[in-house]
């Protein structure tokens, strides 16, 4: 018996020793650090297809945790997998302007070619097929993930031709060039997306100085560059606007002796995907902004969290940082002098919209599931590690340094009161020239759908699901900080779409995203999309408006973090502009009689069991 | 001098325990003073199983589980002038809704009967059918609330709401000053 039992394992124990063995090497590659947990399953996930129980075990017990946190951190994350996923794995964009573009056709055509369903592996394992929120592709849209390569402008097609390629052994950077080996990173990002730049201003998008900025912050005290950055007006371009010099002003105010420089490439927002561009055309002025907000502060170290979807651009960045501290821009002793030290690493996120929220970010960097953090302490008294950290996006650090080169009075002088500089706006949707756009704050969204001949627009959405959905009556409303603030995303959705359909593709959206942490958040984005769902199936009537009003109300106040606090904002946005989409589907009752009641259809499951019809309900009982 | 009109109360128990009903019993001595003021047209209590005129007030305890509980529900808002739903399974479907948890299935209601007669653990079921008699009202695909069906007036909130509260309820009611309850006399923790 004992000796039937070892060789039945006597095939497996040798691989099994040998993935343990790859296991325990990639946790050592990451010192065996805990918080460097997200890497590690990345790593592990990349060589695996998956993260086995045994794949869990061998990491917890490597970096000291136990399995049960470990899987914690692996289960959150939609690019990590619990179960073995395909060699090469298929991610297909599902957002609504996806769908619009025809997203049915290009599924379709990888499900006949590959022989498998959506959402499911093929048996030889070399395939999965599956739906992703935006990947950041919109204005190329359909658009997929074929493991860490990008794919754009999909039709039944292309579609069909990839599906066919890869079976026949490509790999998928293949698909982008035959000569991608020998591409530059750069190249091989360009090659495989646009930039789309489709209107330069005179901050961002135009000729750009190397490193003018950095070299004027050099010699400027720590204080002066905050005062700097604080009289240009500069306010976040993540979606929230804080002022940016007073976030710094607050991090450097902190007695402390670690401080970090953290940016915002997380990119999550569907509709958005200017800082796409700005990563790929603008990545030194990104990482100058940063080293000047490390001095700043006074931090020596700093962080990009890239999302998971654009694992294509990490080369390059990693080429970009490698050259700069070739050149001395990036490292020790920046621009010559001496203690001026600042570096920079990559952390790549994996395929969750709330790690954008800073606090999940930071959770997310810690190597913990990417869940908010409680407020107060903000980040800026005590975020990574308990220690100061300022969180900016991709576009504000790119200001920031253009800031410290032009001037803040050149910056404070373009846009309007309170919304000071210029603004990338990433538009999709019903228009003729998606793509990005440069403009200073203040412009009206009628005038950039005429920019972006849009003017069929029925429906803006201006900043992504969080945002507002403005109706035809609203395109004279501008866009700033006061008015109608965004973080780039502007949606244009013409007469021929179904407003209905967008808001519940966009409430499954944060159903799909919401961290779970709070009850409200998980559980009330679920009963709005249902509710949503009985309008769209005309079982609705006006107690159900004011149903939608009254639990968005509680999801708003009762929710942690800002995923929660806009998550209703699809609903209550086109209530109030849209309000005869809903009244048109509403059904009022009858002689006190719900209409939305329908007796037939609720007692069709029972003739069916009980095999016989109703004596109250069928006219025709015992005939 | 005639005496003043008397406001006619109906009551039905749809699905529901009877608890209400009970409940309404607990009024007590108080009862007495409400007779004065009522008569009671079709309930459990007098027996009476159809309108004999129209009503003023009725009562609901229970929300629909089956055919017959929305046809007497019907029936009841053509009747009376004024719905009440009484207690919380007339209100959102109470204990019997627990069967609405079964949704993850492509036919829920059979999932529940087979639970309840065939395949759960601590059954004794000799005949190891379903019952089927021809004179059962065929069951509702879900548990719906009574305002699901029809317009509801007033609800009174508890499980079963106690006989205090459906007695402050009833006598407001019939002298023209109820406008809801303040929040301490529907607080349950
Ligand atoms: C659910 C959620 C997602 C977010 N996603 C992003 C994001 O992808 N990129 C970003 O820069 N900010 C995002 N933010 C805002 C950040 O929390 C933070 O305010 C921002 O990074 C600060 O940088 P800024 O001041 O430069 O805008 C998100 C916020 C929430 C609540
Ligand atoms: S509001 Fe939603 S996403 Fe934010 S912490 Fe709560 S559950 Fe998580
Ligand atoms: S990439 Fe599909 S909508 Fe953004």
């Amino acid at each position: 018996m004992v000796e039937a039992h070892s060789t039945g394992n006597g095939v497996a124990a040798p691989k099994d020793a040998r993935n343990s063995r790859a296991i325990t090497g990639i946790c050592d590659r990451f010192g065996n650090d805990p918080h460097r947990m997200l890497d590690i399953l990345r790593a592990v996930q990349d060589r695996f297809r998956w993260i086995s129980p045994t794949a869990m075990e061998t990491i917890a017990e490597a970096t000291g945790l136990t399995r049960i946190a470990v899987e914690g951190v692996a289960s959150f994350y939609s690019f990590l997998s619990l179960e073995p996923k395909g060699a090469i794995t298929i991610r297909l964009c599902d957002d609504i302007v996806d769908r619009f573009a025809g997203l049915d056709d290009v599924v379709k055509s990888f499900e006949d070619e590959l022989g498998i369903k959506l959402g499911t592996t093929s048996v030889d394992g070399r395939f999965s097929l599956e739906y992703t929120p935006c990947i950041g592709m919109c204005d190329q849209a359909p658009a997929a993930m074929i493991n860490d390569i990008v794919v754009t402008r999909l039709t039944k097609e292309k579609a069909r031709s990839i599906a066919r390629a890869l079976q026949s052994e490509a790999r998928p950077q293949d698909l982008i060039s035959p000569q991608f080996d020998a591409l530059s990173p750069y190249e091989r990002v360009t090659m495989a997306v646009d930039s789309n730049i489709k209107h330069a201003g005179e901050v961002l998008l135009g000729p750009v100085p190397r490193d003018a900025g950095l070299e004027k912050a050099s010699v400027l005290q720590p204080e002066q560059i905050v005062a700097e950055v604080e009289a240009s007006g500069l306010r976040g371009c993540g979606g929230a606007g804080f002022t940016t010099g007073a976030k710094w002003r607050l991090a450097a105010a902190e007695a402390d002796t670690d401080r970090f420089v953290f940016c915002n490439a997380d990119e999550g927002e569907p509709g958005t995907f200017k800082d796409r561009v700005l990563l790929t055309e603008r990545a030194d002025l990104l990482i100058e902004g940063m080293t000047i907000a490390a001095r700043a502060v006074g931090a020596s170290e700093g962080l990009i969290y890239l999302r998971g979807e654009y694992v294509y651009l990490q080369e390059h960045l990693e080429s970009v940082l490698t050259e700069r501290r070739t050149r001395g821009v990036l490292g020790t002793d920046i621009m010559g002098k001496a203690g001026f030290d600042f570096d920079i690493r990559v952390q790549m996120g994996a395929g969750a919209y709330i790690c954008g929220e800073e606090g999940a970010l930071i959770s997310s960097c810690e190597g913990l599931p990417g869940e908010p953090k409680t407020r107060p302490p903000y980040p800026v008294n005590r975020g990574y590690l308990g220690h100061p950290t300022v969180v900016n996006n991709v576009e504000t650090f790119c200001h920031a340094a253009r800031i410290l080169d032009r001037g803040d009075e050149w910056f404070h002088a373009i846009g309007t009161k309170g919304s000071h500089g210029t603004k990338l706006f990433s538009v999709s949707g019903d228009c003729l020239n998606p793509g990005v756009y440069e403009l200073p704050y203040g412009l009206s969204v009628a005038e950039l759908l005429r920019m972006v001949s849009g003017e069929d627009a029925a429906a803006v959405l201006v900043g992504g699901p969080s945002g507002t959905m403005i109706s035809r009556d609203s395109f004279q409303r501008k866009l700033t900080f006061d008015d109608l603030a965004t973080g780039g995303a502007i949606i244009v959705f013409s007469g021929k779409r179904n407003i209905l359909e967008i808001v519940e593709y966009y409430m499954s959206f944060f159903v799909h995203e919401s961290c779970g942490y709070c009850t409200p958040c998980r559980v009330g984005n679920v009963f709005l999309q249902k509710a949503i769902q009985k309008f769209r199936k005309g079982n609705a009537d006006s107690s159900d408006i004011d149903y939608l009003r009254d639990l968005s109300a509680t999801i708003i106040e009762t929710s942690r973090c800002g995923l929660g606090v806009t998550s209703p904002n699809p609903i209550l946005s086109t209530l109030e502009n849209f309000p005869l989409v809903y009244s048109a589907v509403s059904k009022k009752s009858e002689d006190g009689m719900k209409a939305t009641f329908d007796i037939q259809s609720a007692i069709e499951e029972a003739r069916g069991i009980a095999k016989r019809r109703s004596y109250i309900f069928d006219r025709d009982y015992g005939k | 001098m005639s005496e003043p009109r008397k406001a006619r109360i109906a009551t039905t128990s749809l699905a529901g325990c009877f608890g209400c009903h009970m409940a309404i019993l607990d009024i007590d001595e108080r009862l007495i003073e409400l007779l004065k003021l009522v008569d009671i047209d079709r309930s459990p209590l007098t027996d009476i199983k159809r309108f004999t005129q129209r009503c003023d007030i009725g009562i609901i305890e229970g929300g629909c589980c089956n055919e017959e509980n929305v046809h007497v529900l019907r029936d009841f808002r053509r009747n009376c002038d004024v719905l009440i739903a009484l207690g919380q399974c007339a209100i959102m479907g109470g204990l019997p809704a627990m069967r609405n948890a079964i949704m993850h299935s492509d036919d829920p209601l059979r999932e529940c009967l087979e639970e309840a007669y065939i395949s759960g653990p601590y059954l004794r079921n000799t005949t190891h059918n379903i019952p089927n008699d021809p004179a059962l009202p065929l069951m509702l695909d879900k548990v719906y609330s009574c305002a699901d069906v029809v317009e509801i007036d007033y609800q009174i909130p508890g499980c079963a709401p106690s006989g205090d509260v459906i007695y402050s309820a009833l006598s407001r009611l019939l002298a023209g000053k109820f406008h809801g309850f303040d929040r301490e006399t529907i607080r349950f923790d």
